[in-house]
């Protein structure tokens, strides 16, 4: 009999300590106060704000560091306004097109397909459907309507300005630009020539001071 | 159906059998069926087929045939306009609604001045087509393959339990059996009067131990190394999370994301690439994709988690974004999604994502492992500085394409005569790089 509980208090003590282990639940650590900020930390919970939680939106009218105002309305006029006059502030060279190329891999190949041609590995596989090409005839893409598209989002489609600041989209314009004319058999622009290039830049400066004052009217 | 999985084992087989033979039959019939309706529907002016062609490279983005999305369900809706009105509509919308005309003003205006594209490349014919394919009417979906899945999945599971239970239960059947032998036995010595050996004639084992001191030194010295070993195993992994898995509020898989449907990493991580968190991507971000996938396809359930857990799932995430899908708009009523922190590091330790993955272009995987394959999240890396040091001890920088420390990398590469500099060579031990 003795030896009967002896054997059991071993198992129990045994079956305890393996039990403990659980994955669910974070380890133990020494000096949790070396551990933990005191400050807040990004995406934490703390009592003092809204829903416990520190990630929040900014606070009303702040501006991030860069940002440039925007200043076509989301709607179908804005798009139009847009489409017609907006223009590519930078230049469009070999660097700005591997950069372009690069986010347009990340965040618009996923539906669009590396060539642009709407055929995404999430349309292949019927996830999200009816995703045009980019020489669709129907739907006419320029340099303006391309970034008021990724900065408002259009139907289905929802804006990447979050995940995007404002030279990256213009850089994935340049690249979706490239594709195009791929698709429609092209040739690709490239201001390779700085003297070009600045003439481009400066006339490109105009347009925009134009658009500005357009979009004012 | 569900109850089959508790029947007897033969009755499930027959009905497993059968489920398999249906389901073998069941594509050719499914062929057949639409191959009729094809023929029966070109003579009234529309190839299905052809149409449904159409319809997911044109049309689905904005439309889906039995539910609202940005514009109408289109099933039914050659009986709600005529074939005319609906040829000029689709092939020019926007010159409809300019031209006054009341249908089109009117469902402009029922779904917030939503423009829709013009298709000047779609003939009569064409819309024809996806006219017929938008008419096709529901049909149930045919269950027996999903069910097929989940006798045989959720069989498996149940049948490991059922056995490991059964041999628990015959284990303490044989032990209770034993007992009762022993004590019949041992009644039936006493009512026959045979005397059992009694223990005491022998020194017990235990007596006999403690007085061989020698064997006592030994096995005390070799307990003590035993626990000191055991003790400085538990010691250490204080602190560590390897292998930590917490219950998220939303069940997320990172399988079918970035692996079935190979979503890049910095898609929703976005910040990774220019900031020192990764970030956790807003839910405005899941929104991009499930604004239009709302359920899954019965292909993406698995035998541990069925189709309606995942829809459940979506669903929780339109409640927190508060996206009514009625309505196809938000609400404005959000809640925040209480994601649990997996990966920490102490706050003694700084680390920079972006200057992990955009300057030394390191993959996301070598750090967080085979996300991909990840159906619940878990911390792949010990994340001890052991382990950070030997990864910048190994690692070449990338130096290609970076002019400004070329000069600084060819001196550092001549210092110690090497081709191809480490992190540790560019002065990633130093104890300053990390903690400060």
């Amino acid at each position: 009999m003795k030896n009967s509980i002896n054997i059991i208090v071993v198992a129990i003590t045994i079956i305890s300590v393996v039990s403990c282990k659980k994955d669910s639940k974070p380890n133990y650590q020494y000096m949790p106060d070396m551990y933990e900020s005191v400050g807040y930390e990004p995406y934490g919970e703390y009592g003092v704000f809204p829903g416990s939680q520190e990630a929040m939106l900014p606070a009303e009218g702040s501006i991030p560091r860069g940002w440039m105002p925007y200043d076509y309305k989301n709607s179908n006029e804005g798009y139009q306004q847009a489409k017609d006059s907006l223009k590519n502030p930078i230049r469009y060279t070999k660097a700005n097109e591997e950069a372009g190329k690069a986010l347009y891999d990340i965040y618009c190949a996923i539906c669009h397909g590396g060539q642009g041609d709407g055929k995404g590995t999430l349309v292949k596989r019927e996830k999200i459907l009816g995703v045009p090409s980019y020489d669709d005839p129907g739907r006419i893409i320029t340099e303006g309507s391309i970034y008021h598209v990724m900065y408002y989002g259009i139907n289905t489609m929802g804006s990447y300005a979050v995940q995007t600041n404002e030279e990256e989209r213009w850089q994935i314009v340049q690249y979706v630009q490239k594709l195009k004319a791929d698709l429609e058999g092209k040739t690709v622009r490239i201001d390779s020539d700085v003297v070009e290039a600045i003439k481009i830049e400066e006339a490109h400066h105009e347009a925009k001071e134009e658009d500005h004052s357009n979009a004012h009217h | 159906m569900k109850q089959v999985k508790y029947r007897n084992s033969a009755s499930r087989l027959l009905l497993l059998g059968t489920v398999f033979l249906f389901s073998l039959l069941n594509p050719v019939f499914a062929q057949d069926e639409t191959a009729s309706a094809a023929v029966t529907e070109s003579a009234a002016g529309g190839d299905i087929a052809k149409g449904e062609a159409l319809f997911k490279s044109l049309c689905a983005s904005c439309h889906k045939r039995y539910k609202r999305t940005t514009g109408p369900a289109l099933f039914g809706v050659t009986e709600r306009r005529s074939k005319k009105w609906l040829y000029s509509w689709i092939k020019n919308s926007t010159e409809m609604i300019a031209s006054g005309d009341a249908d089109a003003v009117a469902i402009y205006e029922e779904y917030n001045k939503t423009a829709m594209n013009t298709f000047p490349q779609l003939s009569n014919q064409d819309i024809d087509d996806i006219l017929a394919y938008a008419m096709v009417i529901k049909e149930k979906r045919p269950k027996p393959p999903v069910i097929e899945g989940e006798v045989g999945g959720s069989g498996s599971a149940v049948s490991t339990n059922l056995i490991l239970a059964a041999l628990a239960l015959v284990f303490l059947m044989l032990v209770g059996v034993l007992f009762l032998v022993n004590k019949t036995l041992k009644n039936f010595a006493e009512a026959n009067n045979i005397e059992l050996q009694g223990r005491e004639e022998r020194t017990s084992i235990w007596k006999a131990f403690v007085q061989n001191q020698f064997l006592v030194l030994v096995v005390s010295i070799l307990l003590l190394l035993a626990s000191g070993y055991y003790v400085y195993g538990y010691c250490m992994q204080i602190g560590l999370d390897e292998g930590y898995q917490p219950i998220q509020p939303i069940h997320y898989s990172h399988k079918i994301h970035a692996g079935d449907n190979k979503i890049e990493c910095k898609y929703c991580h976005s910040s990774a690439r220019v900031s020192k968190t990764s970030g956790i991507p807003s839910l405005n971000v899941c929104m991009n994709c499930h604004k239009s996938i709302s359920e899954v396809a019965d292909a993406t359930a698995t035998a541990d988690y069925s189709k309606e857990f995942y829809d459940g799932e979506i669903k929780k995430l339109y409640k927190a974004v508060g996206w009514d899908e009625a309505t196809q708009s938000y609400t404005g009523k959000t809640e925040p999604v209480k994601w649990v922190r997996i990966h920490n590091l102490p706050d003694f330790a700084y680390f920079n994502h972006s200057q992990h993955v955009s300057v030394a272009g390191i993959e996301c995987q070598k750090c967080h492992g085979p996300v991909e394959e990840m159906e619940i999240m878990y911390q792949h890396a010990p994340l001890t500085m052991g382990w950070c040091i030997n990864c910048h001890r190994e690692t070449n920088v990338k130096v290609e394409g970076n002019e400004y420390y070329e000069k600084i990398h060819k001196e550092l590469s001549k210092k110690y005569g090497v081709d191809k500099l480490t992190a540790a060579q560019m002065g990633g031990l130093e104890c300053g790089k990390c903690h400060y």
